[in-house]
């Protein structure tokens, strides 16, 4: 066995997140085909390294915030399948009790501190965590994950300030997938790295890394989160990437310049990264029996998820209020 | 003469204006090359240029400001904000800015704005896709504020509004965006601001809707003819045409009022407000509001959420049972 900077537990614990991730995102969009899942979703197909590079260097009581696009920075920090899949299917079994639906997953005990639907407005969030955990000294590290799209709006740049002023604990990680929803990155930005290109104004390192890569990605999640742990302040992260899939469910994504996506899938992260596990000596059988369990529990989530019932009427107004409810307004 | 869907409607109106009038431009997140996330702007860019749809980096407060500026120079700008639950990032543009611009130059100048913004639940969209916040902008003095329910009237008051010399929040209902079709006239026509209009004739009461919520109140009036409820589409919600309101409930004595924002500083509140002031004497019972709840807009339960047809007809009974 091959041996590097990456150990052997670790390697498989990038491969099964990214797994996870792709098995769990493919039922889902299965479940919408089924009408199962209903409004939209949001796939990070083609994504998984990013959300599994930075999820495995990171401490339990780290935080994660994200966007719509969130499913797979939930499930990489270990929220359960049968949560995720059960609030997709808005049932009573989800993560919030079927109330939120996709592109609204939290699981604070996962450190999941939310998917923000409206973009940009989590990065100020997430400065302000990383705030109270150097205030109390607790070591936490607060991850931002963001698209491409956010790094045009104001709250990119007052938070990156906010965090470079202040030396923050925070990292900010653009994924960048080359779409602002359904219209080219490039088309509408002044700069050819959206977030990278940005750093300078903040006093910050210039780093770009193949979020393709799931070991690249974990490499610079590792440096920058002990540098943050270790109060060396905020760093901002471009990963590039490419979502294979539409926007949301609904867009077949006809905007593609021919043979684009051909090419990316080339560099699909996951037959990236089995391939290169396999150089490294791992056995193919014990990657083959990997994918099988995740399948299997892909599958018994979804199980679960359509014996959930949908929740009642009775939980419309609660957690309105701290008392749980809204007593005194409905 | 065709039939759309307010889609289709929404889409001529543009047309139809931008080859009229040079100074209208379009702009807005993927409103160009795409044509828009619901499809209203489409092929707008390949018959009026770049240069008049515009495709904006994702910045709600930056469409907002920009439009701002090119309207206080002599363009017509009509920028999309999406979904209306993303206008927030906007809403200092909004309120301070455009709201204000002829009040504090003592008239000098004006930004005729339209933000058109399709809003409301009924796509299944959660917290930030489902939103109507039509009350923060009636309570912003300086805005008209503008929610059609059907093709005909989203056409016919799009054009008013890209002509008013005042700003506008164009609010569409996306919950109807295709299922409200109707016949639409081709070219140009227009519906003035401010009018209502009288869907249903009635004695026994009289119920006010806007948006798609007028479909779900209509569907209930015409379930219980008994009822012989009057149903008052406002299509322009500010300036309220308080005219057909009163001289309705002066008629029938009753009124109920359906929205599907929160119920608690709604704009069925300021109605309600207006209408005991106005017509005390001939009120029969007390005013119902039929709203939705005072929480975040819920996925799971978003049609027990909304104010659908069932319960407007219960409290439509209720309402006609009322005795004092």
């Amino acid at each position: 066995m091959a041996s590097d900077d990456i150990d052997r537990s670790t390697r498989l614990a990038l491969y099964r997140s990214q797994i996870e991730i792709r098995l769990l995102e493919k039922r889902a969009y299965e479940l919408f085909l089924q009408n199962l899942i209903k409004g939209t979703s949001h796939l990070s197909l083609g994504q998984e390294a990013v959300a599994a590079g930075f999820a495995v260097a990171m401490r339990p009581d780290d935080y994660t915030y994200c966007t719509y696009r969130g499913h797979s920075h939930t499930l990489a920090r270990g929220a359960p399948m049968l949560g995720v899949l059960g609030e997709l299917m808005g049932r009573r079994c989800g993560l919030m009790g079927g109330k939120g639906g996709s592109m609204h997953l939290t699981s604070v005990a996962h450190g999941v501190m939310g998917s923000y639907a409206i973009v940009g407005a989590h990065l100020p969030v997430a400065a302000g965590a990383a705030w109270s955990a150097q205030l109390r000294g607790s070591g936490q590290v607060s991850l931002c994950f963001f698209g491409d799209g956010t790094c045009n709006i104001g709250a990119f740049h007052e938070a990156l300030n906010f965090a470079a002023v202040w030396k923050l604990p925070v990292i900010f990680v653009c994924e960048n997938n080359q779409y602002m929803e359904y219209t080219p990155i490039r088309s509408v930005t002044a700069v050819e790295h959206p977030a990278a290109d940005r750093a300078a104004a903040y006093g910050l390192e210039r780093i770009v890394v193949d979020g393709n890569d799931a070991d690249a990605v974990y490499r610079k999640a590792r440096e920058s989160i002990d540098k943050a742990r270790g109060g060396g302040g905020p760093s901002l992260i471009e990963a590039m990437t490419y979502r294979t899939s539409g926007h949301s469910r609904a867009d077949p994504a006809k905007y593609r310049p021919p043979g684009e996506l051909e090419e990316w899938t080339k560099r699909d992260p996951i037959a990236l990264y089995r391939a290169r596990l396999l150089e490294l000596g791992f056995e193919e059988s014990e990657l083959r029996a990997m994918d099988s369990a995740v399948q299997r529990a892909v599958d018994e989530a979804t199980e679960g998820a359509k014996a959930s019932p949908t929740p009642p009427l009775e939980v419309i107004d609660k957690d309105v209020w701290a008392d749980g409810g809204s007593s005194w307004r409905n | 003469m065709p039939s759309w869907n307010i889609i289709q409607a929404v889409n001529d109106a543009l047309r139809v204006e931008m080859r009229r009038d040079p100074r209208v431009v379009v702009l807005g997140e993927d409103v160009g090359k795409f044509g828009g996330v619901f499809r209203a702007t489409l092929g707008l860019i390949e018959e009026f240029g770049a240069d008049r749809v515009i495709d904006t980096p994702l910045a709600e407060a930056g469409i907002v400001g920009a439009a701002i500026g090119m309207a206080m120079y002599g363009l017509r700008p009509v920028p999309e904000i999406q979904f209306s639950d993303f206008i927030y990032p906007a809403f200092d543009q909004i309120v301070n800015e455009l709201a204000k611009l002829r009040y504090r130059s003592g008239g000098q100048y004006s930004a005729p704005v339209v933000i058109r913004t399709p809003a409301g639940g009924g796509i299944k969209g959660g917290h930030y896709h489902s939103q109507s916040p039509e009350a923060l902008f009636i309570h912003t003095p300086g805005l008209q504020v503008i929610y059609p329910s059907n093709p005909y009237d989203a056409k016919g008051l799009l054009l008013s509004a890209i002509r008013s010399d005042d700003p506008v929040i164009f609010m569409e209902p996306k919950r109807v965006y295709r299922a409200a079709k109707g016949d639409v006239p081709e070219g140009d026509y227009t519906i003035p601001i401010g009018e209502a209009r009288v869907v249903r004739e009635g004695r026994g009461m009289t119920v006010i809707a806007w948006g798609a919520m007028l479909h779900e109140a209509e569907q209930a009036v015409g379930q219980l003819p008994e009822l012989d409820a009057e149903l008052i589409d406002l299509r322009t919600l500010w300036p309220l045409d308080i005219e057909a309101v009163v001289g309705s409930v002066s008629k029938t004595g009753r009124c109920a009022i359906v929205q599907e924002a929160p119920r608690t500083c709604g704009f069925a509140a300021e109605i309600a407000a207006l209408v005991q002031e106005r017509c005390f004497p001939r009120l029969e019972a007390p005013i119902a509001r039929i709203t939705g709840w005072d929480t975040p807009f819920p996925y799971a339960l978003e049609n027990d959420y909304l104010p659908l047809a069932p319960r407007i007809l219960h409290k439509l009974r209720e309402l006609k049972d009322y005795e004092a």
